[in-house]
């Protein structure tokens, strides 16, 4: 579905990617998993047309969107739930909604988008409740619905989310890795930025490792969670102490 | 049959996508965790950041047996030692082995890579496996070993030697396929027939075999004399053992396992790469190998990728059968064993001057070896008998020991040993593969 040669890609001077290569199949959860600017923004950022890519190609099915601008790369099924919710505060929650159904009335769907509001509020029913509640008042775990919420009514094809589970109490990210497990059942294909690389490779298919701008790692979720460097690095497993055991 | 369909036959693009991806994380690792790669990659000013492409993998360093031998034992692995959970070497015992280690990732990858060969050679999870390799540092045994035990099938760790007795487990535990090297084989088949027990009394149905070049003549033989279907199979320890290639039941050259390693073929004297489908030298990159990653290891051996696609279904690239190796170096009972490392064995030890010849017989089944060297003074054989029966005695303790293959001495008159077409020759290998 997505396929990334060589992507380069920074601010100013400093360059960010360095060579990223990766692909995400039809129906897969992938995960990038890495440590504080290690590039895990600048690449989902990369990817929706938000910083321009320096070279290396992205391919959307056979599409190349590289170059394209980031509305243009939503309209072609590529949606992004962005890092730390970005709701629109002012707005009500069922406005936030219909915001994301934009491209659908650029698609001449309109028609859809009642039914495609009913089906983000079956997948969460707490935002039917507060529906005409103002964005700003939700809790954060309700912003992150409702930003998954927006970004599903844009119908992509490919849903990217940057850390959603980012400031939130244990149980709501389980709630809201639960969703994304459910969105995969419905068909979608997700591409999940974490820092919480426990909670995300436990509900991924596979996963890349980025160190400083560069994938040092692939493999499937299951691979990388028995990799020793990994659950040093990034799952807080205490080797030593357990070698003591 | 398969055991990884999706990857087995993969859609060439998208192969090609995971290859490139793994082949730049590789050499990210390798570049930031061993020195030696780090050191050739900035001699030749390059960094894992200037590959772009699979073809890009042309402008890096190749490395080599002897690279791998002067790091000497851990100077090659990725990872601290803790996280290495199994240690390998090549044939011989001293430091001029290659020492090779696996993290718990790559023990599993690598039974499911023979896991593979062993299902694309006929083997179910209703099998009964006898695995007739030597268990130890050797790749071969354990390599099978846990790849069959990952298909589920019920493996019987018979390790080689004591053959009689191997066939008694054969016949007694009903073995449906055996796991060796050819030439043990042939020996199964050759002590079966001394031993008067008919084939039908055996429940052999498939016969993997590697370690040694063979052979369409003697898969012939054995499959005759066995009553089985034989399939070749391709790995050397340096890359991770068996499970790098092997055929189907087509057995028309070894599928290679090319999610796992990117391959080249060269030419050995140009160092560049041949036209499609000609033979050259077998370069190998590992694009998942944690503890020991190689980049393009020159393997030695000759081989050429076959053109077309197999009516198997596999996607993954052919190779032809071994044939040979662009060194001197002899494959001896599965062994390695290097000339020249018999040379420097016989400067070492009083009393022989280095002028010798290594006779290879097959007698039977099995090869044998015997090291004729020249005596080193005038003494003629009458006199010194008994100094030259403790010397001989001596040489062929040495050379055991330090082969790891049993090699049989005989002392000749100095000048015995001529030389044949004007060259010397250090090597008569009388085996008809």
């Amino acid at each position: 579905m997505l396929r990334i040669k060589n992507l380069e890609s920074g601010y100013g001077r400093l360059k960010v990617l360095k060579k990223v290569s990766m692909h995400i199949g039809a129906g897969e959860i992938v995960t990038i998993i890495g440590a504080n600017g290690a590039g895990k923004t600048s690449l989902l950022r990369t990817i929706s047309g938000l910083i321009p890519a320096r070279s290396g190609e992205i391919l959307f099915d056979t599409k190349e969107i590289g170059r394209m601008p980031p509305e243009k790369i939503v309209f072609c099924g590529c949606s992004l739930v962005p890092e730390g919710r970005q709701v629109f505060a002012p707005m009500t929650v069922k406005e936030n909604i219909l915001l994301g159904a934009y491209p659908q009335y650029r698609r001449k769907r309109a028609d859809q988008v009642r039914d495609d509001v009913e089906r983000v509020f079956g997948l969460f029913p707490r935002l039917r409740e507060r529906e005409r509640q103002l964005a700003g008042t939700l809790s954060g775990g309700e912003q992150q619905m409702l930003a998954i919420a927006r970004a599903l009514m844009a119908r992509p094809k490919l849903i990217m989310m940057d850390e959603p589970s980012m400031g939130l109490a244990p149980l709501i990210i389980k709630d809201i890795f639960s969703i994304v497990t459910r969105l995969r059942a419905e068909g979608n294909t997700v591409l999940l930025v974490e820092q919480n690389a426990k909670a995300a490779l436990g509900i991924a298919d596979r996963g890349y490792v980025l160190e400083t701008g560069r994938i040092i790692m692939e493999g499937t979720a299951e691979e990388l969670l028995s990799n020793r460097e990994v659950q040093r690095a990034y799952l807080g497993r205490d080797l030593d102490a357990e070698g003591t055991m | 049959m398969y055991w990884e369909p999706d990857k087995e036959c993969m859609d060439r693009e998208e192969l090609e996508q995971l290859q490139l991806e793994r082949l730049q994380s590789t050499l990210n690792r390798v570049y930031a965790h061993v020195p030696f790669y780090r050191r050739k990659f900035d001699a030749l000013g390059i960094s894992p950041e200037d590959v772009g492409s699979l073809s890009d993998l042309s402008r890096l360093p190749f490395t080599t047996k002897e690279d791998v031998r002067g790091n000497y034992p851990y100077g090659l692995f990725a990872v601290p030692l803790r996280e290495v959970v199994r240690i390998h070497a090549s044939s011989g015992t001293t430091e001029t082995s290659s020492v090779v280690g696996y993290t718990r990732n790559d023990i599993k990858m690598w039974s499911k890579l023979v896991a593979r060969i062993l299902v694309a050679g006929g083997v179910t999870k209703d099998d009964v496996v006898q695995v007739s390799f030597r268990y130890g540092l050797f790749t071969g045994g354990f390599g099978l070993h846990y790849g069959a035990e990952r298909l589920g099938a019920s493996v019987i760790p018979a390790s080689s030697g004591n053959t009689a007795r191997q066939i008694q487990i054969m016949k007694d535990f009903k073995t449906t396929a055996l796991v060796s090297t050819p030439s043990y084989a042939m020996l199964v088949a050759d002590t079966i027939r001394e031993m008067g027990i008919p084939v039908s009394a055996l429940s052999l149905k498939y016969g993997l075999f590697g370690g040694e070049p063979w052979s369409e003549k003697m898969r012939q033989e054995i499959q005759d004399a066995l009553g089985i279907v034989a399939t070749d199979n391709y790995g050397l320890s340096e890359v991770i053992g068996p499970g790098v290639s092997g055929e189907c039941l087509e057995r028309n050259g070894l599928h290679i396992n090319e999610d796992h390693f990117l391959v080249e073929i060269i030419d050995p004297k140009t160092l560049q790469p041949v036209p499609p489908g000609q033979a050259g030298e077998l370069v190998v990159t590992t694009l998942t190998k944690e503890a020991f990653p190689m980049v393009r290891y020159r393997t030695r051996d000759l081989t050429s990728l076959l053109p077309g696609d197999c009516p198997c279904g596999r996607t993954g690239r052919r190779m032809s059968r071994l044939a040979g190796r662009t060194d001197e170096m002899l494959i001896i009972r599965g062994m390695k064993v290097s000339p020249s490392k018999i040379a420097s064995l016989l400067f070492e030890i009083e009393g022989s001057e280095p002028n010798y010849r290594i006779m290879i017989d097959r007698k039977g089944a099995m090869d044998e070896v015997t090291v004729l060297v020249e005596a080193a003074g005038e003494a003629s054989y009458g006199q010194e008998r008994r100094h030259v029966g403790t010397t001989v005695e001596m040489i062929r303790k040495r050379l055991t020991h330090e082969l790891g293959v049993t090699v049989d001495v005989k002392m000749v008159e100095k000048k015995a040993l001529q030389p044949i077409d004007g060259k010397a020759q250090r090597v008569v290998d009388n085996r008809k593969l």
